[in-house]
Order: C-alpha cells, then structure tokens, then sequence
C-alpha cells in the first residue's frame, strides 16, 4: 500500500478555550484532487494554516509523505514539497510580478541562501518565471509593483506563486473566491492544468468548480468532516443535505 | 505553450545581460570620482570628499538593512565604530612591530570585524523584524557605546585611540602622506565596496530580502526562513559598515568613542533616508548632500542641525522615496519627452519658495543672534551683508521674503501641478 500524501489523524486545535478543529482524521493519496467545502467560520482555512505549519496543532499528528510535521517551521514544510495560497492575497506588494514569480523559483531551484549567483544571470530563473506569468496571463503586467495590480490579477499571481516552485502537493484557500464567471473559468482551467500528477487540497465554495474539479469532496463542519467521498456521494448525503449542502444547491438554482 | 513562453522570455523579461547602457552609470561614476580631485584640489574640498566617501559606504551598507531589508536599526554606528577601531589598533600594531601590512587592504579587516560582530549580534537580534529589532539596535548600540568609556584599552577612553597611517610598508612606493593619495585608496575601496552591495541585491538571498521586508510570512511559504534571509542581510551590511570603518580610520587616523554614539547611528538613519531607501543609489545622494550641508552649511551657520532637522522632516512628510524618489519621479516625463514643461513652472514656484525659506532663515538667524550673543554685541553678519540684529527693518526683511515668497510659491503651484500632469500625459490625452 503507497503512503498517502496527506494524513491527519486526531487533528484538533483551539483557540484558548474554543475548539476549532474539533478532531479530524482524512486521508488523501498522491495525486488525488480533493476539495474542502463547508459554510463560513467551519475551520477550513484554519485546517490549512495547521497543515502548512502556520499555527500549531493543540493535539493530533500530520503526516506529509509519511512524515510527522510536528513542530516544523512553514518553510521546512514547503521544502518537503507542499505549497499554499491564501484566501486573503498574501504577496509581495512593492516587487514587480516579475520578481514576485522568480523568488518563488529560488528555493526549488536550489539557490538556497546563496549570495555568489546572480539571479539574473540564470536563464532557467528567467525563463521558469516568465512560463508561469504566461501561464496566469500576466506576462505584460511582469514590470509592474504587484500591489497595483487588480484584485483579480493579484488572485492569479497569488496562485502564480504557489505552484511556482514545483510543490507536488498544492493547497488552494478559495482561489476562485470574488473572481467572475470567466474569470473562474480560467483559473479552475488553469488549477487543473498544474496540478496534473500532483495532489491538490482546495478550499472552494462554487459548487461548479468543487464538482467538475475534485476527485472527492470532504464537508467540514463546526470543525469536524461529516462527510467523506466522491462528488455525487456527498451529494447524495442527507447528513450533507441538511448541515449544508442543500441549502447551497438550492441557493444555486 | 511553453514555446511562446520562451519566446517571450527574450522579449519581456529583464534584460540579464550586462550591456554597455547598464555599464554607464558606473563608468560615469568611476570617472567622475578619478577627475574630481583635479577639479577640486584645495585641501578642503579634498577633506570633504573622503568624508562623503565615507559616509557613502556607510549608508549604503545601512540601507541594506533599511531599505532591501526592512530592518530600522538605531545602532548601526557601532558595526562601523568597531571596524574602524580595530584598523585603528592594527595601524598601531604596524607601527609598533613593523608587521608588513600594506595600508590599502586595512578596510578589509575593518569589513571582518564588523562582519564578525554582526554575526554574533544578528544571531539574536534578527529573530524578528519590526520594534523588537529596533530595540535591540538601540539596546546594543547603547551598550557598546558605553563601553567605550569603560574598557579603555581598547576604546581609548576619552581622547578615543590614534596612530599614525604612514608608518607602514609603502604600497608601491606611496607612502599616505598626501591628502590626495588617501583620496584614491578611499575611492577605491568606495567603488569596490558599492559594486559588491549592488551585486549582492541581485543575489538570491538579496533578492529574498526584499521578499522579506515586503511579506516575511509569504516567504517561509516559499522555502525561506526569514530569520535567516535577515540574518545573512545584517552580516553583510555589518561588513560593508566596517570597511566605512576602516576607512576612517584611515582618513582620521584618530577614533573616538564618538564614533559608535547613538548621534551617529541617527545621522545614518537620517542621510539614508534622506537619500532614498527604495533605490539603490538613494543613499549615495544622502551621503553627499548631507556631507555639504553639514561642511559648508555648519561652517555658517551655528543651528545649521535645525535647518538638516527640518529638511529630514519634509522629506518624511512629502517625499517619502527620499531625494532620489524625487529624481525618479521625473522619468515617465522625460520618456515622454516633455520634461522641458516643466521648467518655467518650476522656476515660477521654487524661486518664491526659496525666498521663502531664506526669509524663514534670516528671521531663525537674527532670533540667534539676539538671543545668544554677547549684550552689546548688536552687529551681525548674515549673506554678507553686516547689520544690527535689533532693527526693526532686518526682522521685517525677513518677514516680507517669508511670507512674499510664500504667497507667490502657493500662487503658482496650481500652474506647476498642471504642467506636471501635462508632462505626465501622453498627447492623445489618456493617461
Ligand atoms: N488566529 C485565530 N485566533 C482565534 N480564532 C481564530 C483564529 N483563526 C481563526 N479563528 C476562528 O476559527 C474559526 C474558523 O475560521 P476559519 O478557519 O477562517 O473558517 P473558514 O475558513 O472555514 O471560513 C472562526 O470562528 C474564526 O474566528
Ligand atoms: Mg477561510
């Protein structure tokens, strides 16, 4: 049996006397494409910053590849191979986008803390960079400061910088959140194109993107998954119906 | 796909080359400083020139911090203060034991000693940016300040440390006598030491700096500890701060504990700001004008750190990007090609606004003058002119010239704001 790519096991986490992740176990395989729904305040976005290191858990183990991440640093995480984009666009306002996608190639590409090579000097850099500006359509936007830049071009370049350095497990906090429907479109298109062999965990309230995109769905609620399984499934849940779901699906008609 | 995204590559993305256009600026630089001398012989003008040299290295390596970093220090003087007196103790010991040490490669152990405090320093105080950084700074300068009042060995005490440059090996047959030949090592090691630091923000880890300054947290999302980003950065900038150190050392001759005060550190804070921290070269123009300012002004005037204050003030208020940030401001117009717009507004408004501060000074001045020189002494001497500084008509003078040209700056600023918008316009009016 292959190790999953993620597995938690007994997660909770609270915030002084409030108990936000009130005890989750989930398993996802390599390669898997898994979503995270559930109404507002769930837990959701809480349950990635505890993956990716952000917070630390209050008890409960995370395995990454089958490695315990108990007390690592977000950045020691990333360099196992797990990359985030946030819900609120989390980037570096006064570089060009440019410089936004290169640093995010640095560590991938091994340059560490060096301070012997010339960035500009490496054309993989250069041209690893100005791949993916055309791949979120920002190749003519690449000079200007990332702080100008609209909502929804901060919202590509946000994912821009997550898959950037290679990670083979990508987590998406809502990516598609405040963007139109083509612009949607885009984006779910794009999220599918890179995460292609690689395991994707997202955050997602447009039931559109969730069921085209995720091979299974997890419903979390008050800090607990009260479903697990492929898209028509959960669908079909009551529990799911009641708690959620159903209230989404109708407000969709 | 991927084939037009190499395509483009070529097209839009940063030129990487280094090409002759990139190269100018440094060759006009280099050249300029070579002449200089030639141009400016006296003494004095020689003096000012190592000084601002100096000062350059030092606010440069200080922007480090600041500017790429993000890191506020209010302790920086000591980096470059213990590099310069260790080169001071090792022109001693040249001295005294006849060790073959030629005098141009000092800065370097003036670099090593600030680097190697910084790495003991930085090992704690890089942990967090922000005021618990500062206050580090600020502790740490306080602490090694005083103790160059208590370990007197090393720091000299009261009359600091001195010795003699000239007493080592001769490099090539110049000995360091003249004013002129420390002029050159002192350009030297600015070129150098300017060119190493402009590298080094295109390194990785210069690179990430920024990343730092801008989103520590999005950076350790990217693989980087930012602590550590910080900590290489601060090392770096306590080498470039020694090798200033060392430099003064061999310019002065003399240390005092002067040097690693708190005035210093907030001098530095103040040219680089002054400069422009969000520019490479911003801290260049800081270190010169402040240099002028504080040799030619000081020589005038005795409240000249009022007029510095105030201008440090402006520049916080209305020019946040620093003297360089106002220089910068002018290019989409000169791209344009309308920057000649401009020059009739700006002369309308910044003559007026000049007068207007020569009024503010000449009343600043007679205030001075009245209140602190001795009774009796009623006779001043202010833009060459000699006058009683309790008549009635100097105070007026001033008074009209402040407020003249005030009225007359605010009359034509709509003007000037008008051409700017006009310069900054392309001709088929949109924006
Ligand atoms: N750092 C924090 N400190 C205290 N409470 C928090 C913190 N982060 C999140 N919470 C609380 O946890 C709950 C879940 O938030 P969140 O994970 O953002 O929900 P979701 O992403 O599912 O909308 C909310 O009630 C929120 O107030
Ligand atoms: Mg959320």
């Amino acid at each position: 049996m292959t190790v999953p790519a993620l597995q938690l096991d007994g997660l909770r986490k609270s915030f002084g006397k409030t108990e936000i992740i009130r005890g989750i176990d989930l398993s996802i395989s390599a390669g898997e494409r898994h979503a995270v729904i559930g109404p507002n305040g769930a837990g959701k976005s809480t349950l990635f910053n505890l993956i990716t290191g952000r917070f630390p858990q209050t008890s409960g183990t995370i395995r990454l590849h089958g490695h315990d991440l108990k007390g690592l640093a977000p950045f020691e995480i990333n360099r196992m191979g797990l990359s985030r984009s946030f819900q609120i666009t989390n980037i570096f306002p006064k570089m060009s986008v440019f410089e936004n996608v290169r640093c995010s190639l640095l560590w991938s590409q091994g340059y560490k803390y060096s301070f012997w090579n010339m960035v500009s000097r490496s054309r993989e850099l250069t041209e690893g960079a100005m791949e993916i500006l055309d791949q979120i359509n920002l190749t003519s936007r690449a000079e200007l400061p990332a702080g100008v830049l609209s909502y929804a071009e901060q919202r590509a370049l946000e994912i821009g910088i997550t898959i950037a350095g290679g990670a083979d497990v990508i987590m998406l906090d809502e990516p598609t959140a405040g963007m139109s429907h083509s612009e949607t479109d885009y984006i779910v298109e794009l999220i599918r194109k890179v995460t292609e062999d690689k395991t994707l965990v997202m955050v997602e309230h447009d039931m559109g993107v969730v069921f085209g995109l995720a091979d299974r769905i997890s419903v979390l609620v008050y800090g607990e998954i009260i479903a697990t399984g492929r898209p028509e499934d959960v669908r079909g849940d009551p529990k799911v119906q009641e708690a959620y779901l159903g209230a989404a699906l109708e407000a969709e008609h | 796909m991927t084939q037009t995204a190499q395509e483009r590559a070529h097209v839009s993305a940063p030129a990487s080359g280094i090409t002759l256009s990139r190269l100018m600026p440094w060759i006009i630089a280099i050249l300029f400083l070579l002449i200089m001398p030639i141009l400016f012989g006296s003494n004095s003008a020689i003096t000012i020139m190592n000084q601002m040299m100096i000062t350059i290295v030092f606010a440069l390596a200080y922007n480090m911090l600041l500017g790429q970093g993000g890191m506020l220090s209010f302790g920086h003087a000591v980096y470059m203060g213990v590099g310069g007196f260790m080169c001071m103790h090792i022109i001693r010991m040249v001295e005294k034991y006849g060790i073959p040490l030629p005098l141009p490669v000092l800065p370097l152990f003036g670099g090593l000693f600030g680097l190697g405090l910084a790495m003991i320093i930085g090992s704690f105080s890089t942990r967090k940016a922000g005021t618990v950084f500062a206050m580090i700074s600020l502790g740490i300068g306080e602490l090694i300040a005083a103790c160059s009042v208590i370990i007197v060995v090393f720091f000299g005490g009261e009359e600091g440390i001195s010795g003699d440059r000239t007493y080592g090996l001769p490099f090539f047959g110049i000995e360091f006598l003249q004013q002129k030949e420390v002029y050159y090592l002192l350009a030297f090691w600015t070129v150098l030491s300017t060119i190493l630091m402009y590298l080094f923000s295109r390194t990785p880890v210069g690179r990430m700096a920024n990343a730092v300054r801008d989103n520590p947290e999005r950076a350790e999302f990217l693989g980087y500890s930012a602590r550590w980003v910080r900590y290489f950065s601060f090392c770096a900038s306590g080498f470039f701060a020694g090798i200033a150190g060392g430099m003064f050392a061999i310019n002065y001759e003399i240390l005092t504990g002067e040097q690693l005060s708190l005035i210093q550190s907030g001098a530095i804070l103040l040219i680089t700001f002054l400069g422009g921290v969000g520019l490479f070269f911003g801290p260049i123009i800081g270190a010169i004008v402040f240099t002028l300012l504080q040799t030619v002004l000081s020589l005038q005037t005795e409240i000249w750190q009022l007029y510095v204050g105030a201008l440090f003030v402006a520049a916080v208020m209305f020019f946040p990007g620093g003297l360089a940030g106002v220089l910068m401001m002018h290019v989409p117009a000169i791209r344009l090609g309308k920057l000649h717009l401009l020059i009739v507004p700006y002369i309308r408004t910044l003559v007026p606004a000049v007068l207007c501060i020569i009024g503010v000074a000449v009343i600043l001045e007679i205030l001075f003058h009245v209140r602190h020189s001795a009774p009796g002494d009623n006779e001043m001497t202010l833009f060459w002119i000699t006058f009683d500084s309790h008549n009635p008509v100097a105070w007026a003078i001033g008074a009209v010239l402040a407020l003249g040209g005030f009225w007359l700056a605010r009359m034509s600023a709509p003007d000037l704001r008008d051409a700017w918008h006009r310069a900054n316009t392309l001709d088929g009016g949109a924006a």
